[in-house]
């Protein structure tokens, strides 16, 4: 039995006999040695990751102006912070967009300036008061102006994460990256074998408290991170650090293209040797940690499963989907991972990082629900019109002209003698055979391809999917693709202009 | 190399590129092709010797052709080394060696530009 405490391997620490090792290099020294021996041999092995963590950014207190202002609203280089948190205090959340930029420019591309030691253009409003009577404020400064900068992350560090796939035959852009057609990619994220979490997934040793790397410093972890969900093995955890300190080495800003603005985080755990059981631990490999893929172009809450996979499989550059080899993008780096795993040797090697006994450990027995929605959410069916009239393809150009004006329906769906939808044909279609004079039949004038919905969708997937096409009706059609109605954008408004 | 065929409108029905190669019997390899209502544009590989008499022969027919000689920038200090861009690439420019460095083979690159927008920190561009 190897039974060690914090305080006698920050002894170690300080008199340099500690023995220090990467997560990387614990998967083989365990195999050797066995747990015990490992236990015995190893203090700290030490961990790290560095990828997208959206859920992040940094509390600023600008200092009290002259006169003194309460800001009501403040933007940072055009990306607004919040500030209900008195009166020069900010917090810059790192997926806030710029106003004038867009998604090219965010709050992590604010953090990552201010790291940098560029200046920044500070703009406040409020209404002026007895106490704060300024009314507007502008001014340019630099970190070193700030009193505090202090990075606070309310979710970083999932302990694992589901790798994301398309099954549709469109591009998807997502927090994922962009997914090609058809299983066409994989993109994952996380560390694998150096995943902080993952080497300490009972949370032995982690807690409130816990000293840690962070951005190139030292920083804390706070305790658990939003959406803790343990029980499932999808840890997260909330940390927090002096952006004064950090290097922009290890905290990058990023945009992923259609989806936004994210920061890209370095951290690392030292996770201390107090006895075999957490030794064992630390020996996980790739191959031990299994995530999902999931299709990214079914979009819900709960996407379908596509498989199961090991990180060392995700790693290997390809996975098998439906029998064919589809090629695997990590958006996390493992060098820079590595990178932070072996400063924090170095730093506790060197006697210049000690372990902290973590004041709480982190819940182990925590689910992350799903939001509590108590307004209906209208589904396609409960908006389309149902007695929509559709046209055969053999139909003439006449009669579909007759039939708009009648049933004063703009579009009608073509279909075959059972109903099967085969194309779509509008007023404007008629107004342009007609200007074309080619009186002949629907078929030939027809959209062919067709944008649909289905009567159990979401009215908020079936808008997207019009706007994306820029299309003004969609049939809705079973799975047979019988035409079983339409909806169409001006039913979208009313139903929303109800609401309102 | 690897070459730009750009087809406008006009001639976007005439079978330009199967008269070309009939003519020069230069195999041209279409690495992408792309067709919309304004102008056709094709990628393809041919050997470097080849180019004059295939561009004549194409452009004689209301083609026009550029060489495809400025392949993908990569921004080493931009870069983090994820390898996001490895999965979208569809000629296998960008790949990892066995200590995680990212390696960028730009003589493979037709310059899609697909990993342009993969790309979480704007380290790959192309020159317009």
């Amino acid at each position: 039995m190897v039974n060690k405490s914090i305080s006698e391997i920050n002894n170690r620490i300080k008199d340099g006999s500690v023995n220090v090792v990467t997560a990387e290099e614990m998967v083989g020294i365990v195999a050797e040695l066995g747990a015990q021996g490992a236990a015995r041999e190893v203090d700290v092995v030490t961990t790290g990751t560095f990828g997208a963590m959206c859920s992040s950014g940094v509390f600023l207190n600008f200092g009290h102006a002259e006169p003194p202002i309460k800001m009501q609203k403040v933007w940072l280089n055009d990306v607004e912070a919040y500030t209900g948190v008195a009166a020069v205090d900010a917090y810059i959340g790192a997926t806030q967009v710029s106003e004038t930029l867009g998604m090219e420019y965010g709050g992590a591309h604010v953090i990552e300036d201010l790291i940098r030691g560029n200046t920044i253009d500070v703009h406040a409003i409020s209404p002026g008061t007895d106490c704060y009577p300024r009314k507007i404020l502008d001014t340019t400064l630099d970190i070193n102006d700030l009193n505090q900068a202090i990075m606070l992350n309310p979710r970083n560090a999932y302990q694992k994460y589901n790798a994301a796939t398309n099954s549709t035959s469109q591009k998807l852009y997502t927090y994922m990256g962009s997914l090609m057609p058809n299983y066409g990619n994989v993109t994952y994220s996380g560390a694998g074998v150096l995943s902080p979490l993952s080497n300490d997934p009972e949370y032995r040793t982690i807690g409130t408290g816990t000293r840690i790397f962070l951005g190139g410093t030292q920083g804390y972890i706070v305790g658990q991170g939003t959406q803790h969900s343990s029980k499932s093995g999808f840890g997260t955890l909330m940390l927090q650090g002096d952006l004064k300190e950090m290097d922009a080495e290890f905290v990058r800003a990023s945009t992923f293209t259609g989806y936004g603005v994210s920061l890209y985080v370095g951290m690392g755990i030292p996770i201390p040797i107090l006895d075999e059981k957490v030794a064992l631990a630390t020996a996980v490999s790739d191959a031990d940690i299994i995530t999902q893929v999931m299709d990214y172009g079914i979009p819900t809450r709960d996407r379908p499963v596509v498989r199961g996979v090991t990180y060392e499989e995700l790693r290997s550059g390809s996975i098998e989907i439906k029998g064919r080899e589809v090629t695997t993008s990590s958006l996390s780096s493992f060098k820079r991972s590595r990178q932070i795993a072996g400063i924090l040797k170095d730093w506790i090697s060197h006697g210049e990082f000690f372990l902290s006994q973590p004041a709480e450990r982190l819940p182990s027995d925590t689910v992350s629900k799903p939001m509590k929605q108590t307004r209906g959410t209208a589904m396609v069916r409960d908006i389309m019109a149902k007695d929509v009239m559709t046209i055969h393809k053999n139909a003439s150009v006449f009669d579909a002209a007759k039939m708009i004006m009648d049933v004063s329906f703009n579009h009608l769906p073509v279909v075959t003698e059972n109903n099967i939808l085969v194309g779509i044909i509008t007023a404007w279609d008629i107004s342009k055979a007609v200007a074309q004079n080619t009186f002949d039949l629907v078929e030939n004038i027809m959209t062919r391809k067709v944008i649909t919905a289905t009567d159990t969708e979401q009215v908020t997937i079936a808008a997207r999917r019009l706007e994306q096409h820029g299309v003004s009706a969609m049939p809705v059609v079973d799975e047979q693709h019988h035409v079983i109605g339409i909806i169409t954008s001006d039913d979208i408004s009313m139903l929303f202009a109800r609401r309102n | 190399m690897k070459i730009r065929i750009i087809i406008n409108r006009d001639i976007v029905t005439k079978p330009i590129l199967a008269e070309a190669i009939i003519e020069t019997g230069i195999p041209l390899n279409i690495a992408q092709a792309h067709f919309d209502s304004t102008t056709g544009e094709i990628i393809a590989d041919i050997e470097d010797t080849e180019y004059r008499m295939i561009k004549n022969a194409l452009v004689s027919r209301g083609a026009e052709v550029l060489r495809l000689d400025t392949p993908i920038n990569w921004d080493e200090e931009e870069c983090v080394e994820c390898g996001g861009c490895i999965s979208v690439c569809p000629t296998k420019v960008f790949s990892m060696d066995e200590e995680w460095n990212l390696k960028v083979d730009t003589t493979k690159c037709i310059q899609c530009g697909t990993c342009i927008e993969m790309c979480p920190h704007d380290a790959l561009s192309l020159d317009v």
